[in-house]
């Protein structure tokens, strides 16, 4: 997927003239537009292959057990599945374009709308997880390249190395055992307590269908506290992870920048160095660290699976889980398109940043 | 490690609002003419009612619903219920017997998969208008076959019976949809709650209404939380942030036992496990390597340990809380004498099958030890595991050798289990009876389907009763399944929660008397 984004516009850019700046942008445009429209379709046409050489009958899914032969033609012909995979794939496409991806064998309701109503809560716990790693995990990463071989550096090696290899589920179980069953720290399993769900079905307009977003909007703090006492565990369990690999990747990349030559020479200079590090190499290093804390979000949208299912957090992983289980095709192929763009948005939100950042990318 | 926990003050549910947890992502619509899951018909019979209904605190026995009155004509083809007046849906109209009709009609009409419930009384979309009739306050529904009485009235407590508002729902009409789409997600019935909001996957929330007939409910609300994970259900219920949990695991439960807060109820359900060996695969197809197969089940062991707290050995095919089910369980693990029998069979070495398997947990775990016992008879026993779909998918193919299976009761006759594991009137492939268990393995019932048919029809019901008793013991030693348990529900509840009816094998759970 980034692969053939990074073709197109390497041959957008690479393009021998480029008379006037205009121009050049409106290529960029057209072949940013292309690229994307030859991702979704790439998206789409593998995401429907998928669904129709699993070994699972999704007419049996929509039925269930007791359905007679009659019953269940008249399913099969209901999923469109007597006509021809061309035709199939075409009207997939055609509703796909506008925003119909179907109706879920599970919840029976369209994917499009289940995804409005579970993605919120993947995305609000991706984001604060991901402050999470980022503010944890750079500094780390930073501390252990500068004194490479020390105790810190050994420490914040063997944290990763434990965000690595601990099962998630494992850790949200002890996290929830110890923070919430024992000092009662946090707020349990779920997004609220009951109480405060039902205000917040009730009460509260939806906006975006972010708890914390919607109730600060509306100024409900009570329940705004208590959806971030439910918030801290599963976002610091999903952090911890991303924290994880960000701090490895940060200092092997900082690694690398302090035996630059620039850097030799600021020291040179007399630059104090807190500045040498904090500023300057860290400036350079972001340049790479935007694209790795987009793929570690990008991870994270698409739904813990096992966070979701320990904390009962109705997000995007537990829903996509849910359809696979039970063959539910177009759910589970709704679900992979919304990821897909997801990823697709955060590579060129990435790729932006690092036009910003980096002077000689402009 | 909880046990040590210190007593936290319950961080509280609201007085009035019942808050349970349980694994809901098996509804898939709340439209009482498709809803055939647990969670669905639990929420459906806090919001609905039917005409007839069983007790709930004498299970088995007939109360008025909606009706006030029933009977059947002498030829055992007509039936007569008198409305009861007074009576309104949550809309505020009132419930009279056209609406009553109507419900029924609509079934009939929209054949979703509960559909058959009522169908296999002879009632066709063609012909429903005129054998379910309305008059004044008075409801007849006519019926090809004189039935058992007890049969009918058995039918017409099951969920896909109730009394839908039909000036609501077909005020929220589609394209002629008698306002299923709109009744997936919205309730229109006379029962003590309405559906308040309900998110797929996710959460429900159910609202008393005033002026329910039989009392108003004790609390205003009840709140479902979808928790998939028993340990979380668990520590909510610890913690005093929900007052039920429906979802535990035997480890869970047996967690909780030390809990003075909480007490733990256990009740039997009506789903029975079995293994069903197909008929078109040699050796499978013969008596004595079934009759080994059938001593190679360690059901006391398996009770003992992987389904402790969760299943009892039963050997009949209808769920004990039955008309007629048998309780006595002559099989048992005997590893010599199957070993003889697969050598009088010609099999002294065993042979190689496989054996089909849901992947989940405790289906995974049952496997294995049927497996291991297999094998120590000499069958070597290849495991599939597969999503449900999948699993099912193949049986109903007739691809599988052995799979290992489960069964709900339809509705609380045991003509449900009996006209599924014992009738089976063509076995030929093109007969296609997808939904008939002994088609799927491809057994010829013989001489028991003339006994089912003949049994639904007995109008006397001590000698209903016999029959069924019967039948069950030729096909607990003949037939190519092997009946081994029937599943126990766990309910853990706060201790301030009381009169909380879970419904048992027949009924769906109560929450109007539940007190708190």
């Amino acid at each position: 997927m980034r692969g053939a984004w990074h073709v197109l516009m390497a041959v957008t850019d690479t393009s021998p003239r480029a008379p006037s700046r205009l121009a050049r942008r409106l290529k960029t445009a057209i072949g940013l537009v292309l690229a994307l429209a030859a991702t979704f379709l790439g998206l789409l046409l593998v995401t429907f292959i998928i669904g129709r050489v699993v070994p699972i009958d999704p007419v049996l899914a929509v039925i269930g057990e007791r359905a007679t032969q009659e019953q269940y033609d008249a399913a099969y012909r209901a999923l469109g599945l007597d006509k021809p995979m061309w035709e199939q794939f075409w009207i997939y496409v055609v509703n796909a374009v506008q925003g119909d991806l179907g109706r879920s064998l599970l919840t029976r309701q369209p994917v499009a709308q289940d995804i409005a109503r579970v993605f919120p809560a993947t995305l609000e716990l991706a984001t604060i997880a991901t402050i999470f790693g980022v503010l944890a995990g750079i500094p780390a990463g930073v501390l252990a390249a500068t004194r490479p071989g020390s105790w810190v550096d050994q420490l914040v090696r063997f944290v990763g190395l434990m965000g690595y290899s601990m099962p998630v589920f494992w850790l949200g179980l002890m996290g929830l055992l110890l923070f919430y069953g024992m000092l009662d720290w946090v707020g349990g399993p779920g997004r609220l307590d009951a109480s405060y769900e039902m205000m917040f079905e009730f009460d509260v307009p939806r906006v975006t269908g972010m708890i914390l977003i919607d109730t600060a909007l509306s100024g409900k703090w009570d329940i705004f506290r208590n959806a971030l006492s439910h918030i801290v565990l599963p976002a610091a369990v999903l952090g911890y992870y991303s924290m994880a690999y960000i701090s490895r990747m940060t200092r092997s990349f900082m690694m690398n920048e302090l035996s630059q030559e620039y850097v030799t020479t600021a020291r040179v200079k007399g630059m104090p160095e807190w500045r040498v590090i904090w500023v300057h190499a860290l400036k350079n290093v972001m340049v790479p660290l935007i694209t790795v804390i987009a793929l570690s979000y990008a991870n994270l949208l698409e739904g813990s699976v096992l966070t979701e299912t320990v904390f009962a957090w109705p997000g995007l992983g537990l829903y996509i889980t849910n359809a696979l289980f039970s063959a539910d095709m177009p759910a589970v192929l709704g679900g992979t398109v919304v990821v897909g763009l997801v990823f697709v948005a955060l590579n060129m939100f990435s790729d932006v940043l690092y036009r910003l950042v980096d002077p000689r990318a402009k | 490690m909880l046990g040590a926990s210190p007593t936290v003050l319950a961080a509280a549910t609201p007085a009035d609002t019942l808050v349970l947890a349980d694994g809901i992502d098996d509804i898939v619509s709340l439209d009482p003419a498709e809803a055939f899951e647990f969670s669905g018909i639990d929420l459906l019979n806090n919001t609905y009612d039917s005409l007839v209904e069983l007790d709930p605190l004498k299970p088995g026995e007939l109360i008025p619903g909606l009706a006030e009155s029933w009977s059947v004509s002498d030829d055992g083809l007509t039936f007569t219920f008198k409305m009861k007046s007074g009576i309104t849906f949550a809309s505020g109209n009132p419930v009279r017997a056209e609406d009553a009709a109507w419900s029924l009609q609509r079934v009939v009409k929209l054949n979703k998969t509960p559909a058959f419930i009522l169908t296999q009384f002879g009632l066709t979309p063609e012909n429903v208008d005129e054998m379910v009739k309305a008059e004044g306050d008075t409801l007849t529904i006519k019926i090809d076959k004189p039935f058992a009485p007890s049969m009918f009235y058995n039918c017409m407590t099951a969920v896909v019976a109730s009394v839908v508002d039909k000036e609501t729902a077909m005020a929220n009409e589609v394209n002629g949809d008698f306002g299923y789409e709109w009744l997936k997600t919205n309730t229109a019935g006379t029962g003590a709650y309405v559906l308040r909001s309900y998110k797929p996957q996710d959460s429900y929330v159910l609202e008393a209404r005033p002026g329910y007939w039989r009392g108003d409910a004790k609390l205003k609300r009840v709140f479902m939380r979808h928790v998939p994970e028993g340990s979380a259900q668990r520590l909510l219920l610890e913690k005093g942030d929900i007052d039920v949990a429906r979802g535990l695991t035997p480890t869970d439960a047996q967690g909780l036992r030390g809990n003075a807060d909480v007490t733990i109820d256990s009740d039997m359900e009506g789903y029975i496990y079995y293994i069903a060996a197909n008929q078109k695969k040699d050796p499978l197809n013969n008596p004595k390597v079934l009759e080994a197969i059938r001593y190679l089940v360690d059901y006391q062991g398996m009770v003992d340990t992987v389904l402790k707290d969760q299943m009892i050995v039963q050997q009949g095919f209808l769920p004990r809380g039955y008309l007629g089910a048998i309780t006595d369980t002559p099989y048992h693990l005997d590893v010599a004498k199957a070993k003889a029998l697969l050598a009088e069979a010609g099999f002294p070495n065993g042979f190689e099958t496989t054996l089909s398997v849901r992947n989940d947990p405790l289906r995974m775990e049952m496997a294995q030890a049927i497996q291991n016992t297999l094998g120590q008879g000499g069958i070597k026993v290849t495991l599939k595991p597969g999503a449900g779909a999948e699993v099912l998918g193949d049986y109903r193919a007739r691809n599988h050798d052995l799979t290992l299976q489960s069964w709900g009761p339809d509705y609380p006759d045991p003509h449900t289990n009996a006209s599924t594991f014992a009738w089976n009137p063509d076995n030929s492939d093109a007969a296609k009876r997808t939904g008939v268990l002994a088609w799927r393995t491809a057994w010829d019932a013989g001489p028991l389907t003339k006994m089912v048919d003949d049994a639904v029809q007995e109008r006397d019901t001590e000698k209903r009763r016999a029959m069924y008793e019967e039948m069950q013991k030729i096909h607990r030693d003949t037939s190519a399944f092997v009946t081994m348990f029937q599943q126990i529900g766990v309910t853990a509840r706060r201790n301030n929660v009381g009169n909380l009816y879970t419904g048992g094998t027949t009924d769906q759970v109560t929450y109007w008397y539940v007190t708190k």
